[in-house]
């Protein structure tokens, strides 16, 4: 279930990131990695408490210590107008607006959505990729948050269980266990 | 009653001063504008948990701050391109408690002898100001000590034989080597450069209550998670640890107050947006080499040399690509090896000068390191049926080894901090504008390192090599930015004799206010090719000293 888009658009979302981060034989793309509920869950930050922003340190637990990770930072009211400026836009506000009008990514993910087609899930992957590719600007948009959401640390709601890590044999956050200095020196 | 003083910023310089002064028996008040991540909040003597390897979090999402929708700048290439050409992000160093020292690597070079006497050494160029400092190494060299002990730096003396005189070892011995350093070392060795281990403020063995570096490897552009990194977390520590200091976090100084030659205190601006005024005997001003001449120019300071000389060092990038190694870059301190050789004449290099038309021409510091995280190599990957094996190869992170120069920039009147006319900040006051275009010696002394740079990735194997640099130029083709990525930033409130010709005099004191003191990088005259951090931070001691009436001692632990 989304928590922030419609039904409609996370399942166009759905769609548009399997065909950036495809699945393979072994591979995990983006269906197993949850990159659509990462990026849902980022333009619905505020709809936590914290917002899901910043997730905690100074550890996450999968190497030992602290799952820290999983309690996400209070933001000071600069931070909240800021994040507020980035995902919500100024929406004609005078305090969002002292550099002039600010277009969120909410509108940016709600147009880009949009623009793929309302029948975007029940074209061909050939057909889905040319959709992507005519919207230079939202690809590259959604091409950054699919790349967070495979490769980020999990508690920000992608890369489920690590399996964007895994696959790239690569440990992730290592805190508080680090690398041997025999690890860091040798091939 | 202990003399007082406030210290806008918190960052390395601001963290000496306020410790140096502390320990002296004075009152501190120490505002920032960023927020604390750094400091436990329940107890400022000891470090925070906040940080973590989270490459969402400090790469994609600002977590040091600024955030350029907020706190914004303005830049251009010069005067000719209009008002500006982009607004956002501009050589942005972390605002937040603990500055600049809370994102870098922690390499932290001192300067040699001739980077105070440029001048002298090797004489005008044409367009530029060079100058002498005015003081001397032997001038700072207590100084460099005193902070070294305090901040803990691992390094080995005699390493480098390009180094300066020390008056004692490093504190702690080097870390351990990484894969790539290991093989980029040998091949410079080769090629008959000198590299070396790096002198790093990151502990080597555990230090001063502080436990020994893991080798996470999120160092550049990360807070280290266990503050194996000591600058400046030691310092702002110790000072908290006196009872005469103050920590006012998320407080923005808009103004220094002043009434004919002296500051009475500072305005400012606290979490809520509710306007306050503070006194104190002495104002202390750590912002930058960008925002302090902005506070300064927003306080109403007039001098004509002030925002002028701003100098960002001028990076020459040189990777490798090693298709049957893996080096894993990310296990390790971010850069381990160093060289100098760059920063040294020859018959060689003073030939190839003269072809270019130069009298002369420096280079800089040469960083051994390896690619980025996991995110940041993906998105330089394709997206698509190819992208997983993209990944799994890791061209850019794990088979790719790389040489990034510092280069000297010189100091072009040209080159300068200013108020935008029209962009604002989130509170409504002027942003600071950065005019800024690399010249003549920094292209001409690019092109001739990059080609040696060059043949040490071929010796150690590399089936092809590129060159590009930041800001990028025009013969490094589509994609590079003219903005500078260098975080090094220095110049803009110049430090002299001479009150006509410089903002401050040999001790930092503003010239034209008696109480005032900048202890940052914007004072210095010529940038050398070094990271600033520890001269800067040597320079804060030095002021903080002179004022306290002490002397440097053997530092601490």
């Amino acid at each position: 279930m989304p928590v922030w888009m419609s039904e409609q658009e996370y399942a166009t979302l759905r769609a548009a990131c399997a065909q950036m981060l495809p699945s393979g034989e072994g591979t995990p793309g983006a269906e197993e990695a949850g990159v659509a509920d990462y990026i849902d869950g980022f333009l619905g930050a505020f709809m936590f408490d914290p917002p899901r922003i910043w997730a905690g340190g100074p550890s996450s637990g999968r190497k030992g210590g602290v799952a820290g990770f999983a309690t996400f930072h209070r933001l000071s009211p600069l931070d909240e107008l800021a994040w507020r400026m980035r995902l919500e836009g100024s929406q004609g506000r005078p305090e969002r607006e002292f550099n002039g009008p600010v277009v969120g990514l909410q509108e940016r993910y709600r147009d880009g959505l949009a623009a793929l087609g309302a029948d975007f899930t029940g074209m061909d992957g050939r057909e889905q990729r040319r959709r992507l590719r005519d919207d230079e600007d939202f690809c590259e948009l959604l091409w950054q948050h699919c790349c967070e959401g495979m490769y980020g640390a999990p508690e920000y709601g992608g890369n489920r269980d690590s399996v964007g890590w895994d696959y790239i044999d690569y440990e992730g956050d290592v805190q508080p266990r680090g690398y041997s200095d025999a690890e860091v020196s040798q091939p | 009653m202990s003399p007082s003083a406030i210290v806008i910023g918190s960052g390395p310089g601001g963290a000496t001063a306020a410790e140096v002064l502390t320990r002296a028996g004075w009152s501190v008040v120490i505002m920032e504008k960023g927020r604390n991540h750094l400091l436990d909040p329940d107890d400022l003597t000891r470090p925070a948990g906040d940080y973590s390897n989270d490459e969402i979090k400090f790469v994609s999402r600002y977590f040091l701050g600024p955030d350029p929708l907020v706190e914004p700048r303005a830049f251009r290439r010069s005067a000719e391109e209009g008002e500006h050409t982009h607004v956002g992000e501009v050589n942005s160093i972390p605002t937040t408690v603990g500055g600049g020292g809370t994102h870098a690597d922690g390499k932290v070079p001192r300067f040699r002898e001739e980077d105070f006497g440029l001048f002298s050494t090797y004489g005008p160029q044409e367009g530029a100001a060079v100058d002498d400092w005015p003081l001397k190494y032997e001038d700072l060299e207590p100084y460099y000590a005193e902070v070294e002990r305090t901040i803990g730096v691992s390094g080995r003396e005699g390493a480098n034989p390009f180094a300066a005189w020390r008056s004692g070892p490093y504190p702690m011995p080097p870390g351990a080597p990484m894969y790539g350093a290991v093989l980029s070392s040998a091949a410079a060795e080769k090629v008959g450069l000198h590299p070396y281990e790096a002198p790093t403020a990151a502990n080597s063995i555990a230090y001063d209550g502080r436990p020994a570096c893991n080798n996470c490897g999120f160092c550049a552009f990360f807070g280290c998670p266990i503050h194996a990194k000591g600058d400046p977390v030691a310092l702002l520590t110790k000072a908290m640890a006196t009872g005469r200091a103050e920590l006012m976090a998320e407080t923005y100084v808009s103004r220094i107050v002043t009434e004919g030659r002296r500051a009475t205190g500072v305005e400012f601006i606290d979490r809520d947006g509710v306007t306050h005024t503070r006194s104190a005997d002495m104002v202390i001003v750590a912002g930058g080499a960008i925002e302090t001449p902005r506070l300064l120019l927003l306080s109403g300071l007039d001098h004509p040399a002030l925002g002028k000389y701003l100098m960002v060092h001028f990076q020459t990038i040189v990777v490798g690509h090693f298709p049957t190694m893996r080096l894993h870059p990310h296990k390790g301190r971010a850069v381990t090896h160093v060289h100098d050789d760059a920063m040294v004449q020859d018959d060689r290099s003073r030939q190839a000068a003269a072809g270019a038309g130069l009298p002369w021409f420096r280079g800089g510091l040469v960083e051994h390191s390896g690619g980025g995280l996991p995110i940041m190599e993906a998105r330089h990957s394709p997206w698509g049926r190819k992208h997983a094996q993209a990944m799994r190869e890791s061209n850019l992170r794990e088979r790719m080894w790389a040489f990034i120069m510092q280069g000297e920039d010189l100091p072009y009147a040209t080159n300068t901090v200013d108020l935008s006319p029209s962009i604002r900040d989130a509170r409504g006051f002027p942003v600071a504008r950065v005019t800024y275009r690399p010249g003549h010696h920094e292209l001409a002394a690019s092109k001739y390192h990059g080609k040696i740079l060059q043949s040490v990735l071929e010796e150690m194997g590399a089936e092809w090599v590129i060159h590009t640099s930041s800001p990028g130029v025009s013969y490094h083709g589509v994609g590079a930015t003219p903005i500078p990525e260098s975080r090094h930033v220095m110049g803009t409130v110049r430090m002299g004799d001479n009150p006509d010709a410089s903002v401050v005099d040999r001790w930092g004191r503003v010239h034209a206010l008696d109480n005032v003191v900048v202890v940052d990088s914007s004072v210095f005259v010529t940038s050398s090719g070094y990271g600033p951090t520890l001269t800067l931070v040597a320079l804060a001691s030095r002021a903080a000293h002179h004022l306290a009436g002490t002397a440097p001692g053997p530092g601490e632990p």
